[in-house]
């Protein structure tokens, strides 16, 4: 048989089953693989449920930096589900390797030659050293992961720190969680040649970079955005992005004088009232925000039309999922573009921030709290399952303690004395961006009445043509004037000759680096944008059209954004190719690039014939 | 009928302790129809502010959508307004209530509104004991829609188009005092010597008020066979209790102690007078305050007046431990922790 070798390149995927407390393990796997100095990045691939069915996380450790999804089956299973065993079985490259729990025999029928097989007692171990039946759950996982370090050549020490830095203040966890790695370390050792071709090696290749997920990252955001009045609705997989906000609230947002809250956090009946809780927050002042996925979006629609026409700011963090409907609820998915880009009924439209890193999901959950109280309507922050959830490696989060928050428009009781006439929707500025006044302000100035029926400039109710229209024109020049402010798209230039453009958002970004050293394997050369927002920014115009060929990358069927670009920046479809992935699994750069390649090869052909 | 309403305000108007008159406390000029019951809720409304010395500008008024929901627009004109969707004033009403706890929020619905569209809204904002006045104005029809049903009406009740009800009604009060509010009353849109007292104990009240209007629809639901209309309220009405509202600042004479009475101390320190007439009467007793208006209800009455209050109730932001200070206040330095904190969070992805 051969043995797969590979320094520093290659998959390990667990197999384990959910509920059991595995996740930890994995992610302590994960960190330790970073902490040898090398690129990595783990993908949870779990089902919609609680207990005892299947999970799946795969870990993609590259020196070359190529950290999106890899296609093909991974070198080596850790394989601690009974109940997926054969599929974990068949999932292993040729010359790859198996380490499986041998407590108990495999069935002969399940062996297969082309792979290495390394068996480990391990739930007999635990029998022997743990009486509690939760400890000997647990400790099988971070057995394992004591194991790994042997075979793959991990510093043993390494792991050590990790415990200690995981179990700061619940010192006595210490100990224990330790000598579950030593024994899983020490029967590697003694059991399996060790190292295994497959193994790692330290390089010095993290920087300062951080192992996050993209939801910590986003409620982290609204900490920092100043962000105080939350409605939200429990909804996977947006829901760790409430709880993420709420627990570095509990450390940061405490009063130390009275133990008060300078935050409140109201679990809603459903995500009508989350986004009206919201609203009504940004409505009296506050900064407010909820957070919801594929069906919530679908119920806020209704709130996100009166935001947009009484023009009441507040932030919306969607972390997209597979539908329709309720779909795949735990797998990725980008297919709520085009509904949020025009979200509501009647002529609305609502401006998208679509982040790509953990460090943007941060930077873009703050920055939306100005964008929303500056232009006076919902910032709706795009993510998606695999964003939010799976661990990437991103720049460490920053902030410029120089940067003031930007309150937008607001009158103040001084304001009002001075001000000659107030009318809450004139255009003052001719920006498109009128002045508002928060309730309780001025004792006889400023009052109005904020409404989703059509308005005069007074926020008077109106049925007159002519005053309707004015307001509606108002705001499309709103919009035009506040998409200066959006976060413009990145290029990437890598061939002056502009003959292949490729366009994509948010988490597409981590297969894009390994598509564009295949494709130039092949001899392509592409230029890249990403897109960050949405009303477009005039950039994107001018890339697609210097370009030949253009490529639009997403992960949905129809081809959301291509559709929004063609719409908004009259683009003849037929110039643009979509490049689709929608199974429920991130997309992957092998898929990218031979997507490319074969529309590219399809092209020439016509061109030649 | 006139379309404009006169500025000229006479200069011996009465003033009160904030030195406005009620014509401080009045709103744009209603255009329901004439006779609307909902005209008569907007002057009590008005008239409690002003005889509360509330400033204007620190009442907060939302609404959902239908004729109920426009009322807000006729009364209390220097305070922020918010018509919002239909059914969903509750939550919008909770989030301005989160970033603001030192305004009076006036909340003004009707049956569609908080009975049909927005019941699960109206559910959960009794539940979450935000501090509010909600106020529905129940004529058991569908006014903006020409006439249809509201599933206030009750069973076999004829609308004017001669359309009977054919199921079982949602009764607010019963619905309210299960939902768990602190302070539950009904009222008739006809009777402000009922009406202003129990509105300035509601907004005196802390946590949840709930007050379900009768305001009968001269248009749709004024007819012979409805059990919503003027005369049949008129001559069905009855109540257990009569209130009324002796404010903070006034000497309280000793009519207390006397059986058929009760003086209820509310949050701000004024006093809550009850004068029983029926003698089993329990203002403190939710379970038999639910019993009470099934009976009546039953024996083809109406029962009006106080349910039930807690006066010793929280609301949302003592259970929540919000800061004193209204969220919509903090600044920046108080908001954001700044670079220095960011460092170890970092630390801890690493």
């Amino acid at each position: 048989m051969t043995l797969f070798q590979s320094i520093n390149e290659f998959v390990v995927r667990f197999a384990n089953t959910n509920g059991t407390g595995s996740a930890s393990a994995n992610n302590m796997f994960a960190k330790a693989i970073m902490r040898m100095g090398l690129p990595v990045s783990a993908k949870n691939i779990f089902p919609s449920n609680i207990q005892g069915m299947p999970t799946w996380f795969e870990v993609r450790i590259s020196e070359k930096g190529f950290l999106g999804r890899r296609d093909g089956a991974p070198e080596l299973v850790v394989a601690m589900n009974a109940q997926s065993i054969e599929e974990d079985i068949q999932s292993v490259q040729p010359g790859g390797f198996l380490l499986y729990d041998s407590s108990r025999i495999l069935p002969q029928r399940l062996m297969r030659k082309e792979i290495n097989f390394l068996g480990m007692p391990i739930s007999d171990i635990c029998r022997t050293e743990y009486s509690d039946p939760r400890q000997r759950q647990l400790f099988k996982n971070v057995i394992y992961v004591g194991a790994l370090a042997a075979l793959l050549d991990i510093d043993f020490q390494v792991l050590k720190d990790l415990v200690s830095d995981q179990f700061k203040g619940k010192d006595k966890l210490i100990r224990p969680n330790i000598y579950a790695l030593e024994l899983g370390f020490e029967f590697a050792n003694k059991q399996f040649s060790c190292p295994l071709p497959i193994c790692v090696e330290r390089r010095d290749l993290i920087g300062d970079r951080i192992l996050v997920d993209g939801n910590t990252a986003s409620g982290l955001g609204a900490v920092y955005g100043g962000a105080t009045v939350v409605g939200w609705y429990p909804i996977t997989p947006s829901t760790s992005v409430i709880e993420k906000f709420a627990s570095y609230c509990q450390r940061l947002r405490i009063d130390p004088a009275n133990g008060q809250k300078n935050y409140a956090i109201v679990q809603a009946e459903d995500e009508l009232s989350a986004i009206g809780i919201a609203m009504g927050g940004g409505w009296n002042g506050a900064r407010a925000f909820t957070a919801t996925s594929g069906p919530g979006i679908s119920l806020m629609t209704e709130f996100l039309g009166l935001a947009y026409f009484a023009e009441i700011p507040l932030v919306l963090m969607n972390v997209q999922r597979a539908g329709p409907s309720t779909g795949m609820p735990t797998r990725t998915q980008q297919s709520d573009m085009l509904t949020c880009a025009y979200a509501s009924h009647g002529d609305s439209k609502q401006i998208l921030l679509i982040p790509s890193t953990p460090k943007e999901c941060f930077d873009f959950s703050a920055q939306a709290f100005d964008l929303a109280d500056r232009l006076q309507t919902p910032i709706i922050v795009m993510t998606d399952l695999d964003m939010g959830m799976n661990f990437h490696l991103s720049e460490p989060f920053g902030w410029d303690d120089k940067h003031e928050y930007d309150l937008g428009k607001v009158l103040d009781a001084d304001d009002l004395e001075k001000a000659s006439d107030f009318g809450r929707y004139l255009d003052v500025d001719g920006d498109g961006v009128c002045y508002r006044t928060l309730p309780g302000t001025h004792p006889n100035k400023g009052a109005f009445f904020t409404r989703g029926t059509s308005h005069n400039e007074y926020a008077a109710y109106t049925e007159k043509g002519e005053d309707y229209i004015k307001n509606m024109e108002r705001l499309e020049h709103k919009f035009a004037t506040g998409v200066k402010r959006l976060p413009a798209p990145e290029i990437t230039i890598n061939s002056k000759a502009k003959r292949v453009g490729l366009v994509y958002y948010g988490s597409t970004d981590e297969a894009i680096p390994e598509a564009v050293s295949l494709l130039s394997e092949q001899g392509v050369k592409v230029n890249t944008l990403r897109i960050r927002a949405f009303p477009f920014n005039p950039q994107v115009a001018s890339f697609i059209r210097e370009h030949d060929s253009v490529f639009v990358v997403e992960q949905n069927r129809d081809g959301q954004v291509k559709k929004l670009l063609c719409n908004e920046l009259t683009i003849d479809p037929a110039s643009m190719c979509a490049v689709l992935h929608y199974d429920g699994l991130a997309i992957t750069g092998q898929f990218i690039a031979e997507s490319v390649q074969t529309e590219l090869s399809v092209q020439t052909d016509k061109a030649a014939g | 009928m006139s379309y404009i309403k006169p500025q000229f305000k006479h200069p011996r108007l009465q003033v009160n302790d904030l030195g406005l008159t009620h014509r401080d406390y009045e709103g744009a000029l209603s255009t329901l129809c004439a006779g609307c019951g909902h005209d008569s809720i907007t002057s009590a409304v008005a008239q409690a502010c002003a005889e509360l010395s509330l400033p204007p500008h620190k009442i907060a008024k939302l609404s959902g959508i239908g004729c109920s929901s426009k009322a807000p627009t006729y009364f209390l004109n220097n305070a922020h307004g918010f018509n919002t969707v239909h059914g969903r004033m509750p939550s919008v009403a909770t989030g301005a209530n989160m970033a603001n706890r030192d305004l009076i929020y006036l909340g003004m619905s009707g049956d569609g509104d908080s009975a049909s569209i927005g019941f699960g809204q109206f559910a959960h904002v009794v539940r979450r004991r935000l501090n509010m006045l909600y106020m529905v104005a129940n004529n058991g029809v569908y006014g903006l829609t020409k006439g249809q049903l509201a599933a206030t009406a009750e069973q076999g009740m004829k609308s004017k188009s001669g359309e009977a009800s054919l199921f079982t009604d949602i009764d607010l009060c019963v619905s309210a005092l299960q939902f768990g509010a602190t302070f539950v009353a009904r009222s008739f849109s006809g009777d402000k010597s009922q009406l202003v007292p129990l509105i300035k104990a509601a907004i005196s009240h802390k946590g949840f008020a709930f007050i379900d209007i009768i305001s009968p629809c001269v248009t749709f639901n004024n007819n012979p066979d409805s059990n919503r209309s003027y005369d049949y309220v008129h001559d069905h009405i009855t109540t257990a209790a009569v209130a009324d509202f002796v404010p903070v600042k006034q000497e309280i004479r000793c009519e207390n102690g006397q059986s058929d009475s009760e003086d209820i101390c509310l949050h701000d320190g004024s006093i809550l007078r009850l004068s029983r007439i029926d003698a089993d009467y329990d203002a403190h007793d939710r379970i038999k305050a639910m019993t009470k208006i099934e009976q009546h209800k039953a024996e083809g009455k109406i029962l009006t007046g106080l349910m039930y209050i807690d006066p010793e109730a929280d609301d949302y932001h003592e259970i929540n431990g919000t800061s004193d200070a209204p969220l919509n206040s903090l600044k920046q330095e108080t908001l954001c922790p700044g670079s220095h904190v960011l460092k170890t969070i970092n630390e801890s992805f690493r």
